[in-house]
């Protein structure tokens, strides 16, 4: 694939490999929503060079699921929780859950919105995001 | 009641896609030979457009036209034209569009044209312009007239028209001051009652000046369109909050039969209001795609989203409120000056109206003015008026409350509107309403007897505050239609023309027919979102109206089904279709079950009867654009379809009250809501989990308005300082409460088939007025009269630096 100098990571996925679930909310690494994992650490897509993840494991919210199609834990928590309303800014969140969960698999409700604390819902579902956090990291039966 | 459906938890059928990425948006579909358009927005507040030279951008390879105000119909004030040319009246306004092989491209165009721009004089607070000698920000004018009937040529804004309204100066001063502007001019007025006698028999009387400051939308998914011709249709990819009811307003747009439209839109990424119907830049990407005969995307910015994504209005007043030795509200006496921005109505009636309702005075006198400025156009936004009027009227309740020497809750509960509620100007009446219930089930489950008297000095700088504020909106109306199709295999198609605008409403609603129909939800089919899926016409998604005006018409479209059920069965076995019933998806002869048939059997048998029951003939009284799709679906199964002509009488009302504990830090004029607790009044509760959706995502937006949110603009050049979200300010997870405790009233509406009302807006008001109350409850009763309250007021007012509060300054600093 040609990326140009200046291509955003958000600019790739989307656009160039038709990974759409990466949203663009702002553009200008303010609300979130093109969180992807670089390395699992979650990066902004859109304020990122693509150049700058060349030879790093990049995992979109599409490649979240196993080989058999069981989704991960942090999208079946999120379903169960009903924590997506609008459902745009969702796949940031998703991301943003899976790496604090495997930097720290059973966070505290503040420690998980201290580290989801860059994505912005609009709606305002935060307490049902926390909720598939902590249902995700089996301390919610 | 026992329910099969309602009130029971469900997966609906899209979040799955949200959470996996698989849910696509406008932005999220790519046609073949698509081509990237983008706008061009005023550099100047006010003025016109004198010449436009596009040669330069017109040059670059793969740069394939522009589209300007000269390519769409006239539209003089005060419509909200979608490319700006003689009235250009905000920075921000579109100017045209140029669209190119790639967004890059695109966007390297608009920097080689050139517009030159004749300048006019602007203005950003409303009252400025209604000083006399204050400038006006159309050359025609300061204000919307209403005047039904005498539209100006060309607009589409049927029945108004820019007119001119002039304060004194003296009555400008005094309403700045604080003080009623005697003799001032209005252009909306309603009372009801003997005010003056009302406000003579109260003991106790307060007088107070607001301020509410408008704010964005800021949906995350900035407005977002696709569209493409093929063979005379135009198939549109959008973004809006509301679907089929849309159907016809965008035709208009494109100048086309509403059958050779194809509106797609699955998924919305936020609306709040500001989508609820096509919104004038859907005109450029239609016509825009038909010039060039191209597919035509136009996706606007994060900045722009402020610009033309619409916004709230805000609100300068004076209100003056009298109770009675027992703490009734005798009269309330309220006048308001709107800031409609460059386009909008204002919404002062609507604020008076969360008046009357939540407090039921005995007299009440409104007047209201809607002012023009030069700043962003404003439109619905979340409970429009009423919320704002909820935010700022709480602390002074509270007040009021406590110099009559009346619990602030007790006095909401005295209040509060019963069965035999009235409301507005013509004192109407209500569907039904269990306020006083709600607001004992919030105060238990807040434990506000215990609450009260705790301690407000937490330590030597964090001082602890209690509040309660209660939401109003009107919530449900009726007249749409239900569509049903039972196909052969038995499968039970709910198609509905609701939006998904991130409620799930447009499948809690469908559950209505689910649930009259006795069927598994696992055989039912939710079919929305997709023009060629043969929808209905289904109501318009805002002000809470969903739940209730959509579950009665999926309940008379079941009926309908169930109706033929039984005729099919009484023809096949005999007897009249009375003597059957339905259960098990079966229809079956009540005194023998074994006379029966399946539900698709029965569909089978509908097909071969042809007439009514398979869609060959239908009602006369149902909408066209539901009649286009029955004829679509002709043959295909068992048709159900029918128009909502259930009774209803009096205003539907949504309520919610809420309950808010902060602690406020003294020296950093921050503040951590450490609880927060909600009851919706709103009805039976269709899904538990959708209402605290529903309750908390209002919650936020209340935090939001109450601390955060709005518009700043700077006087000396009309620029706005925040067109960013980290500036405009939506709440994080930092602002907000790390659990929220919300639930419903769960008490049936009997004006709806299963007792559903909405809730959306309320959700909102009643925790803005919470918090509102709360931070003035940790401030010994300090009124800042406006919204939002920000950290360096409450440290200039703990400072005693004399913040002026009572100057009734708007969206400037």
């Amino acid at each position: 694939m040609d990326v140009a100098p200046q291509e955003t990571l958000a600019h790739t996925l989307r656009y160039k490999l038709g990974l759409t679930g990466t949203k663009l909310g702002c553009n200008r690494g303010e609300c979130g929503a093109c969180t992807v994992l670089a390395d699992d650490v979650n990066i902004y897509a859109c304020s990122t060079l693509t150049h700058e993840v060349k030879n790093r494991a990049v995992v979109t919210v599409e490649g979240l699921r196993a080989a058999d199609g069981t989704l991960h834990p942090v999208q079946a928590a999120f379903i169960e929780e009903l924590s997506p309303a609008c459902g745009f800014c969702t796949a940031g969140q998703v991301m943003s859950a899976v790496a604090l969960l495997k930097a720290n698999p059973r966070p505290t409700r503040e420690e998980a919105r201290l580290a989801m604390s860059g994505n912005v819902c609009r709606c305002g579902a935060y307490d049902h995001y926390l909720n598939g956090v902590m249902r995700a990291s089996g301390q919610l039966s | 009641m026992t329910y099969m459906h309602i009130g029971k938890d469900f997966t609906p059928p899209d979040v799955e896609g949200k959470v996996t990425g698989a849910a696509r948006y406008a932005e999220d579909f790519k046609k073949d030979g698509m081509v990237f358009a983008r706008l061009l927005g005023s550099p100047i507040p006010a003025g016109r457009v004198v010449s436009i030279d596009a040669s330069a951008a017109l040059a670059i390879p793969g740069v394939l036209g522009i589209f300007t105000a000269d390519d769409l119909p006239p539209a003089p004030p005060p419509s909200n034209p979608a490319l700006a040319k003689e009235w250009v009246t905000y920075i921000g306004q579109p100017i045209l569009a140029v669209a190119a092989e790639s967004d890059h491209l695109a966007e390297e165009a608009l920097s080689k044209i050139v517009v030159e721009y004749q300048r006019r004089p602007f203005v950003v607070d409303p009252l400025d312009t209604l000083t006399e000698g204050g400038p006006d920000p159309y050359p025609n004018g300061n204000t919307l007239i209403r005047n039904a009937g005498e539209a100006a040529a060309g607009t589409t804004a049927s029945g108004t028209d820019v007119g001119r309204v002039k304060w004194s100066i003296d009555q400008v001063a005094a309403f700045r001051a604080g003080r009623e502007p005697v003799g001032a001019q209005f252009g909306d007025e309603w009372s009801y009652g003997d005010v003056a006698a009302r406000f003579a028999e109260c003991s106790t009387v307060i007088e107070e000046p607001f301020v509410t400051i408008g704010q964005p939308h800021h949906s995350l998914e900035s407005r977002t369109g696709m569209a493409y011709w093929e063979n005379g249709k135009c198939y549109f990819h959008g973004s809006l909050q509301s679907h089929t009811v849309g159907h016809d307003a965008l035709s208009a747009m494109l100048e086309i039969d509403p059958a050779n439209l194809v509106f797609i839109n699955e998924n919305t990424g936020g609306g709040f209001g500001s989508k609820i119907f096509p919104y004038p830049m859907m005109a450029v990407t239609g016509r825009f795609a038909r010039k060039l005969n191209r597919p035509v995307q136009l996706r606007i910015t994060r900045a722009e989203e402020f610009y033309i994504g619409s916004a709230r209005s805000g609100m300068q007043g004076w209100i003056k409120i009298g109770l009675k030795d027992d703490g009734r509200v005798g009269a309330v006496d309220v006048a308001i000056v709107n800031d409609a921005g460059s386009g909008g109505g204002g919404s002062a009636s609507s604020s008076a109206e969360h008046i009357s309702i939540m407090f039921q005075p005995e007299a009440m006198r409104f007047r209201g003015l809607a002012m023009y400025t030069n700043t962003t156009p404003r439109g619905a936004q979340r409970g429009p008026g009423q919320n704002e009027m909820a935010a700022v009227l709480a602390p002074m309740i509270d007040k009021a409350a406590n110099l009559a020497g009346v619990d602030r809750v007790a006095m909401r509960r005295l209040n509060a509107p019963r069965m035999d509620g009235k409301i507005g100007a013509r004192q109407g009446g209500i569907s039904s309403s269990y306020m006083p219930e709600a607001i004992d089930k919030a105060a238990q489950m807040f434990n506000w007897d215990q609450k009260r008297s705790l301690p407000r000095e937490i330590s030597a700088t964090k001082v602890r505050g209690i509040g309660v504020g209660q939401g109003f909106h009107t919530a449900g109306s009726n007249g749409y239609d239900g569509l049903i199709r039972i196909a052969p295999d038995g499968t039970i198609y709910l198609h509905t023309g609701v939006g998904n605008l991130g409620t799930y409403s447009y499948a809690g609603v469908v559950r209505a027919a689910a649930e009259a129909l006795q069927c598994d939800w696992d055989n039912c089919v939710v079919v929305h979102g997709h023009g060629d899926l043969n929808l209905p016409h289904s109501t318009y998604q805002g002000g809470s109206n969903t739940m209730f005006t959509e579950t009665r018409s999926s309940h008379v479209a079941a009926l309908d089904v169930i109706q033929k059920l039984k005729e099919i069965a009484a023809a096949e076995f005999g007897g009249a279709a009375d003597d059957y019933s339905i259960g098990g998806e079966r229809v079956f002869r009540t005194s023998d079950s074994s006379k029966g048939m399946s539900y698709g059997e029965a569909a089978q048998k509908a097909i071969a009867m042809g007439g009514k029951y398979s869609g060959m003939e239908y009602p006369d009284d149902i909408h066209r654009t539901t009649v286009r799709s029955v004829q679509a679906m002709q043959g295909t199964g068992l048709i159900g379809v029918a128009k909502d002509t259930l009774p209803r009488s009096g205003a539907v009302p949504g309520m919610a009250i809420a309950f808010c504990e902060i602690e406020l830090d003294k020296e950093t004029g921050k503040f951590d809501i450490v609880d927060y607790t909600a009851v919706a009044e709103c009805g039976t509760v269709v899904h538990p989990k959708g209402l605290r959706q529903a309750m908390n995502g209002g919650g936020i937006w209340g935090f939001g308005m109450a601390g955060f949110e709005r518009h700043v603009y700077d006087p000396q050049n009309g620029l706005p300082a925040n067109v960013g979200l980290y500036q405009s300010k939506p709440p994080t997870y930092l602002d907000v409460p790390v659990h929220m405790n919300t639930a419903g009233n769960d008490m049936p509406d009997p004006q709806s088939p299963v007792g559903a009302r909405g809730i959306g807006e309320p959700a909102q008001g009643c925790a803005v007025a919470a918090l509102m109350s709360a931070i003035a409850d940790a401030l010994d009763g300090h009124l800042f009269n406006r919204t939002p309250v920000t950290a360096d007021m409450i440290i200039n007012h703990v400072a005693q630096n004399g913040f002026n509060t009572g100057n009734l300054k708007t969206n400037t600093f």
